[in-house]
């Protein structure tokens, strides 16, 4: 992280600013109950680049000479107490790389450049991983994070295997009406919604403030990913905040207070839900030709001009 | 499929494959030592002998060895005593196969069990510090000792191993199972093992690296693999991700690698007896085969066979044991 840039701003004071929640600030504008208890935000990044130093993988194999591959460009987003951001762009656009950037997983050939703050304070890689369990969880896509090989019950409690956290792993499994018997089955034994359960009691577990959701929903239809969303949204409600990170948009404007779209490395616009009742109140033209795609609206394709422009 | 499938029991399945593997190996060793163009008569007695014989010694041995009757006949006859548990005499040491067969078993027994273990134990450990510190100099130290042993002869390493420590530091005999000019049944436990020792360590030594090898490439795979990076975000160490998810994924792989490695430590011994003059059942196997041994190479050619089979199916129970997703009954569609 680039920790030496302009100290001065390393103590943000967000209330000073006194913006009214349409207003444009810190690159976003706010939803209705988005909060900044103790005048700052849950999580947020500034101007993040991520880079990989690799082999040309179009090159033939034994010419190929070093390039440099920019997979976030300048990125900034911010999430408040309260609120669920869902970060939305098309699949293979590098919104994996921010999940894993935020958890502190840089590849050795990763190049990083930008700040994070988590709760008003300023991290570097190694603090962002050892968040990771203390403060920042991350719910995964789909069975394949559970180990096929160990019980559910013992993969919910994890590596520290406390009395209280035996007791809170219990209640967990019958707060989400998994029942106690579930605690003994194996990964492959799970339909499809209990393994989205024990992987979100995964994170639950260790008490996060933040939850960072990694498409968490694959394969549902609307209604139903939305509907398993539900204890993302009950999480957050309770005072936690949650980064849903996803390529449908319908999906977050449903269950999301605010929406960052993301696109070509970057989040264009971060967006209350509330404007898009209208293209008039979206900024980035990238975000209102996705306006006119949605379905129900005028279906203009995005063409590379408005894009562009 | 609405026909209901007719349920054969696993262990009768099994049985039937280790069957039909007999049958088909006692079928090939018999057709291997019709083709072969070694004259056992000649081989076994020395050119000088056979010279001064009269032709009718001549038919007389030709018909102890068999080699006037066509190999289709000899197995067929083999096959009718066989079936009846009698595996005919050795012809090269005059006595029943069977005990031929049990006594040098017992010798290799000792030998490759002891390589086998000391191969595996030692794979394992070396394969999973190298996976997990790929890239690092332990890793690059492994897989170098590892690529440099795998690819040297084993009877090479054997010459070399017999040079440096029997000869130059005088810590090991020079071969054999027991001191020279000893009555074999005067030997005691200490000097059988103090025999024991070097061969067992070539051979441990020849096949560590394949086993070293391959756990890295698993524990690589097991290291990058969606559950371990989840549980790594979890803020579980390095160390807990081993213990807890790196072990328990790498049990089936190890059972597979280690049982697999059976064959190859039995191939391996028949290198190492004949260098250090071990009279185990490799020994027996090359004195068989170039002396045209038909009977006794069968034998041991059956026996091996059956010895690897059993390791193999030791390890597909050992999966249905260790892996929940083969026990039976738990599976869902």
């Amino acid at each position: 992280m680039d920790s030496k840039r302009d100290d001065a701003r390393t103590d943000y004071g967000h209330e000073a600013h006194d913006h009214a929640d349409h207003e444009l600030h810190h690159h976003h504008t706010h939803a209705a109950d988005s909060r900044h208890p103790g005048g700052h935000h849950l999580l947020q990044v500034e101007n993040l680049t991520v880079a990989f130093n690799m082999y040309d993988p179009s090159a033939p194999f034994w010419r190929a000479g070093r390039v440099h591959s920019e997979v976030l460009h300048d990125l900034s987003l911010s999430v408040h107490v309260g609120e669920v951001l869902a970060v939305v762009g098309a699949s293979g656009s590098g919104k994996t790389v921010l999940a894993d950037s935020l958890m502190g997983q840089w590849a050795n050939n990763a190049e990083v450049k930008g700040r994070i703050w988590f709760d008003g304070t300023e991290q570097d890689a190694e603090s962002l991983a050892s968040l990771g369990g203390h403060g920042m969880s991350m719910v995964p896509q789909g069975v394949n994070n559970l180990d096929p090989l160990m019980r559910v019950g013992d993969q919910v409690l994890g590596a520290v295997r406390t009395p209280e956290r035996r007791a809170r792993m219990h209640q967990l499994f019958i707060d989400y009406g998994l029942g106690a018997g579930a605690e003994r089955l194996y990964p492959h034994q799970l339909s499809g919604g209990m393994a989205r359960r024990v992987l979100l009691m995964c994170a639950l577990m260790d008490e996060p403030r933040l939850i960072i959701a990694d498409e968490p929903t694959p394969g549902l239809d609307l209604e139903l990913a939305v509907h398993a969303l539900d204890d993302l949204r009950s999480f957050a409600d309770a005072g936690g905040g949650v980064l849903l990170i996803t390529h449908d948009i319908e999906l977050a404007l449903r269950v999301a207070d605010r929406v960052a779209i993301f696109h070509d490395g970057t989040v264009v616009e971060e967006t209350g839900v509330g404007n898009f009742v209208s293209p008039d109140l979206l900024r980035h033209p990238f975000t209102k030709a996705l306006w006119h795609a949605l379905p129900g609206h005028d279906f203009a394709s995005i063409s590379n001009e408005e894009v562009e422009a | 499929m609405g026909k209901k499938r007719l349920h054969i029991p696993r262990w009768v399945a099994e049985l039937a494959r280790l069957v039909l593997l007999l049958v088909a190996t006692s079928m090939v060793t018999f057709v291997l030592v019709g083709l072969s163009p070694v004259d056992p008569v000649r081989q076994n007695l020395g050119q000088a002998t056979y010279a001064q014989m009269s032709d009718a010694q001549r038919e007389q041995l030709a018909a102890y060895w068999g080699t006037d009757t066509p190999i289709v006949t000899r197995y067929l006859r083999w096959a009718a005593s066989a079936l009846t548990g009698d595996f005919g005499q050795s012809l090269r040491f005059g006595r029943p196969v069977a005990e031929v067969v049990g006594e040098r078993f017992a010798n290799s027994a000792a030998l490759m069990l002891t390589a086998w273990a000391l191969a595996g134990v030692l794979g394992l450990a070396l394969g999973v510090i190298a996976g997990s510190r790929r890239g690092g100099l332990a890793d690059r130290a492994i897989s170098s000792a590892s690529y440099l042993l795998s690819s040297t002869p084993t009877f090479w390493l054997g010459l070399v191993a017999l040079m440096v420590f029997a000869v130059w530091l005088r810590w090991a005999p020079f071969g054999f199972s027991v001191p020279l000019g000893v009555d074999a049944a005067q030997v005691g436990w200490a000097q059988k093992l103090r025999h024991l020792v070097l061969p067992a360590l070539v051979l441990a030594v020849a096949n560590t690296p394949s086993i070293a090898l391959h756990t890295r490439e698993k524990t690589i795979e097991v290291l990058a693999s969606d559950y371990v990076r989840f549980a790594e975000s979890r803020g579980e160490t390095r160390a807990q991700v081993l213990r807890r998810h790196g072990l328990r994924n790498l049990v089936l792989p190890a059972i597979t690698i280690e049982c697999a490695s059976l064959s190859e430590v039995f191939g391996g011994s028949v290198l190492v007896e004949q260098v250090f003059s071990y009279p185990g059942l490799g020994q027996a196997a090359v004195t068989a085969g170039l002396g045209g041994d038909a009977p006794l190479l069968v034998a041991i050619a059956l026996a091996s066979a059956a010895f690897v089979f059993v390791g193999n199916a030791v390890a597909n129970v050992l999966y249905t044991v260790i892996d929940p997703r083969l026990r039976k009954g738990v599976r869902r569609g």
